[in-house]
Parts: C-alpha cells; structure tokens; sequence
C-alpha cells in the first residue's frame, strides 16, 4: 500500500506533482514579490501585510548558484541512513526577479549543471516515516 | 554626517579554542580582568557594562551583561545585554558609546563570550515553523557553509576566480595567524593542505570554512575627556559604528532567508546589505575606503574574504582576486586585510568575535601586534554580518 503523502510545510507549495507551484506573494501597492509570502524581506513603500496578495509563481528559471552538502545537516533537517550528499541550488526566476532556494533532485550530477542552467520546479520526498511521505519543492533540470 | 569619538583604554582576549573545562563566564571575565589591567582601570571605576549575549548557554547567556557584572562582583553599574547574532559585540559596544556620548557614563566595559558544542552551528531546537531559520535547515539542509559555497560559485561564474584562488586566503590567514598568541590554529597551511581537506560545501573545503569556537573578547572605552583626565597619551579613538538594518529590497540571497528579496520595484539586482555596512561606518567617520590601512573582515570562508575585499570598497567588483595575488592584502601589502589571522586562524566565537575585531584594530594602531605588525597602521576598519540583517562595523584610529 503506497504512503500518505503530507507537504512538510503547509502553504508553500500546491501539492500536484504534475503541475507543482511555488505559492507566494505580491504586494498590489509596488508590485514587488515574496516568497515565502509571509517570513521574507518586507518592502517598506507596500502597505502592510493585507496588500500582500497570494500568487503561484513561476515554474521555470535559471541556476543563480549551487553548491553541495557533502556532510548531513543539523536538526532538523531529517537525515535518511545512510546519509546521501545533496545538491543546493538557487534559482532565479526572471518574471518576479526573485532567487529560491531548494535541494536538486537526487541523481543531478554537479558537472552537468553551472551558473545559468535551466532548472524546473519538481517535488519530492524530503523524508519519509513508516506512514507518510513529507513532500517538498526541489529543482530539477529542464 | 560625523559622529563624535570614544577612547579604547583597553583591550583584552581569552584565547579562542575548545575549552570544555570552562563556562563562557570563567572565559569572559579573563577576557575583562585582562582589558582591565591593559587600562589601569579598576573593575570598581566602571560605571557602564555592555554584554554581548550568546544564546547557547541558556539563561545566564541570554542575560550577559547581569551574568559578567555578578562574576565581577556586583558593584552596582548599569548594565545593558545585548543580542544581534555575530554583530552582538559591535551592539554591545555602540550601546557604551551611547552612554558614554550622551553623558550618562564615563567609562565602559564591553564583554562577549561564548562556549559552544562542536560541529556546525544549528538553529533553536523545538517545532518553529514560522521562524525562516528552523524552515532552512527542515525543508532543504541549508546550513550555513552551504551559502559560502554559493557564494563561492557564483564568484566562479561571474568572475573566472578559481578554487585555488580561494584556498589562497586560507594560506595567507594561516600566514598572519601563526603570530597571534589568541588565535586557535598556530599552523601556516598550504594550498596542498587546503586541498587534501574533504569538500564541505563546493567548491569549499574544511580548511576554508570556519569552525566554531569558544572565545571571549573584551574593551575598556571611554570619553575623550575622561581618558585625558587619566592620562592616556597616542588615544585609540573609535571614528565610526555601523549597526545599520537592510535597505529593501537585498537582491543577494543571505542567511537564514531561502529565498532573496524580488528587485521588480528597485532594478538593482546587485543590491546587497553587505555594501550598506561599510558605507554607514565611513560616513560616520567621515572617511573613505582609501584612507584605510588595514581592515579586519568577516572570513566565515575563505572565498567570502574576497566578497568583503568589495563589500567595503578595496576594489571593484570582479577584482579581489587581482588584490590577493599582488599581495595587496598579505601584511606588507598595500592594505593588509585580517592581519590578525581572521576568522580561518580563530573559527568564530559569536558574540566576542566583533568585540575581537576591536581588540586587533587597537593592537595593530598602538604598534603592539608582535608578528604581525602593519607598518605605520593609522587607521583601521571591521566589518561583519549578523544573521537576518544585523550590521556591524567600527571604525578605528589613532
């Protein structure tokens, strides 16, 4: 029997694994974009928190920059035994002029990304207990 | 704009390393009782403390200015305790300047000092969902290394620097810091160790990213007058403080954030917070970054000293590298960047590491930095970072 499937947060990301979206903001006032929409920088000339309207965000951008973590992060990040090195990458999404953060899903090879790649939205497990799935955005090449 | 100065009467450190024997409260009093006698100033003449808090002691560190005063001997001075992640002692020290410049005091001591585990740093434990740094690590493994090895590709790209280039500083830091009685590591290394050490964060190995320490760091400022009073001839004076917040929108993505600030409304997708420090402390002390003789950055990696190289002003963006190369930057050069050792020969100590800043500023204009001496040091700067948008940065001269 297959998994429950959870997001590991709630409200940042629709669950559809066909058509995964960033869940974000922007303020009406200057048009500037959040992510996530509450938790990220606040634009002073918007005004306050009920200008920020909810928005889904672009799927596709390029690799701003990447890096590895070649030894298991702290608590409480979830680590699977044995532990697997993973990519980082930032990705620059050219609509909302905004770089977002997210693992790379497993199997990318370092070599064949750079600055300026294409990368796409995906999701997948972040961590899984013997019920659930806890689901994440990651990025993934185009 | 130019603010008035305070005297720096004395200055202290405990050693950074691991000391699992002590608490940060035995390593922060040796810090002070050695800026007290540097001073001549008696623990019982201080009218004023300044702590910078470290928030992995528990309630002791979160109230340090209580928590030193009391090791001290309560004598009765107002306290103030303070927290802004790695910039706490450059808060520490502008609250004494407050209360030295308004009037309220005369004389000052400002302590930082932590005792931490080892390993990488984490965030607060417990359930936090609405707390940016708890979201960073849950929901992709972000920690902090993993930002310097961006920032170190994205170097790569955008400016041909190479990973030797980076390896490069540690060696030069490793150079300066063997000299330094208080750093931790007395080993000069070599771009071959450099690169036998395992990648952390690519292109980042461990040698170039710093580990955290314990440590304590402590100053004895005053008023101009008072210093006089007492005596004090060749007056190390603090020209500057920048404590300054972000402008928005910060274009370049920063801890603990997973994502940057949207430059739709500004334009300026180059915009960082990182400028803006630097440039609060010279237009306080009203001077420019080529009046500098030496600087004390931040070097959480080695490719992030070479960030700082721009972020203060040394040198366009893109050219670092170039300053490194010629030597710029060694003690010797044109100006020495981290002739202390900087964070790659000490590791990081949170809440004493910009009071330490100071305490170099002040040995290297005094001419007392045995071995590692800048010719001539007349005017001096630190700067760093405190996470979610902390600035810190002091100006200092003689």
């Amino acid at each position: 029997m297959s998994k429950n499937r959870v997001p590991a947060v709630e409200g940042m990301f629709r669950m559809d694994f066909d058509n995964p979206q960033l869940i974000g903001g922007r303020s009406k006032a200057t048009g500037t974009y959040y992510f996530p929409k509450e938790l990220s920088g606040s634009d002073p000339l918007a005004e306050g928190s009920t200008d920020r309207e909810e928005v889904l965000l672009s799927t596709e951008g390029t690799i701003w920059s990447f890096t590895t973590a070649s030894y298991p992060p702290a608590l409480p990040y979830q680590i699977t035994e044995p532990f697997e090195p993973f990519i980082i990458c930032a990705v620059e999404l050219e609509k909302e002029q905004i770089v977002v953060c997210g693992q790379m899903m497993p199997g990318i090879d370092i070599d064949d990304i750079d600055v300026g790649t294409k990368a796409k939205l995906a999701l997948d497990v972040l961590y899984e207990d013997n019920e659930t799935e806890h689901i994440v955005w990651k990025w993934d090449l185009v | 704009m130019s603010v008035a100065e305070i005297a720096v009467l004395g200055v202290g450190m405990h050693k950074w390393g691991k000391f699992p024997g002590k608490t940060f409260v035995d390593i922060g009093v040796e810090a002070a009782n050695s800026a007290l006698d540097d001073s001549g100033i008696g623990w019982d003449e201080i009218q004023f403390l300044s702590g910078a808090n470290t928030v992995r002691n528990g309630y002791p560190g979160w109230v340090s200015a209580s928590t030193f005063a009391n090791a001290l001997g309560f004598q009765g001075c107002q306290i103030a305790s303070s927290y802004a992640a790695c910039a706490s002692g450059a808060t520490a020290l502008s609250i004494a300047r407050s209360q030295i410049l308004s009037g309220i005091c005369d004389v000052a001591l400002v302590i930082g000092a932590d005792q931490v585990e080892k390993g990488m740093f984490a965030p607060v434990p417990g359930e936090r969902p609405n707390d940016v740094d708890w979201l960073r690590f849950r929901l992709m493994g972000l920690s902090n290394p993993a930002y310097f090895g961006m920032f170190a590709r994205r170097r790569m790209a955008l400016y041909g620097d190479r990973q030797d280039d980076f390896a490069a500083v540690k060696v030069k830091n490793s150079q300066h810091g063997v000299n330094n009685p208080n750093a931790r590591y007395a080993k000069e290394f070599t771009i071959d160790d450099v690169n036998a050490s395992p990648v952390v964060a690519d292109p980042l190995r461990l040698l170039e990213i710093c580990s955290t320490s314990d440590g304590g760091a402590a100053l004895v400022v005053s008023s101009l007058e008072y210093a006089r009073k007492k005596g004090f001839k060749d007056l190390v004076k603090i020209a500057g403080i920048s404590t300054v917040s972000p402008v928005y929108p910060n274009a370049i993505i920063d801890m603990p954030y997973f994502a940057s600030d949207s430059w739709v409304s500004s334009g300026d997708k180059d915009h960082t917070f990182k400028n803006q420090i630097a440039q609060h402390a010279y237009k306080e002390a009203g001077i420019k970054p080529s009046d500098l003789d030496f600087a004390e950055v931040y070097d959480l990696s080695s490719a992030y000293e070479l960030d700082w190289y721009e972020h203060i002003g040394l040198c366009e963006k893109g050219k670092a590298r170039e300053l490194l190369h010629n030597g710029d930057t060694r003690i010797g050069g044109k100006v020495p960047v981290n002739p202390s050792g900087g964070l790659g020969a000490f590791g990081e100590a949170i809440p004493a590491q910009a009071i330490a800043q100071v305490c170099e500023l002040t040995w290297q204009l005094r001419g007392e930095a045995t071995g590692r001496q800048v010719e001539n040091a007349k005017v001096g700067m630190s700067i760093n970072y405190g996470m979610f948008g902390h600035g810190s940065s002091v100006i200092a001269r003689i």
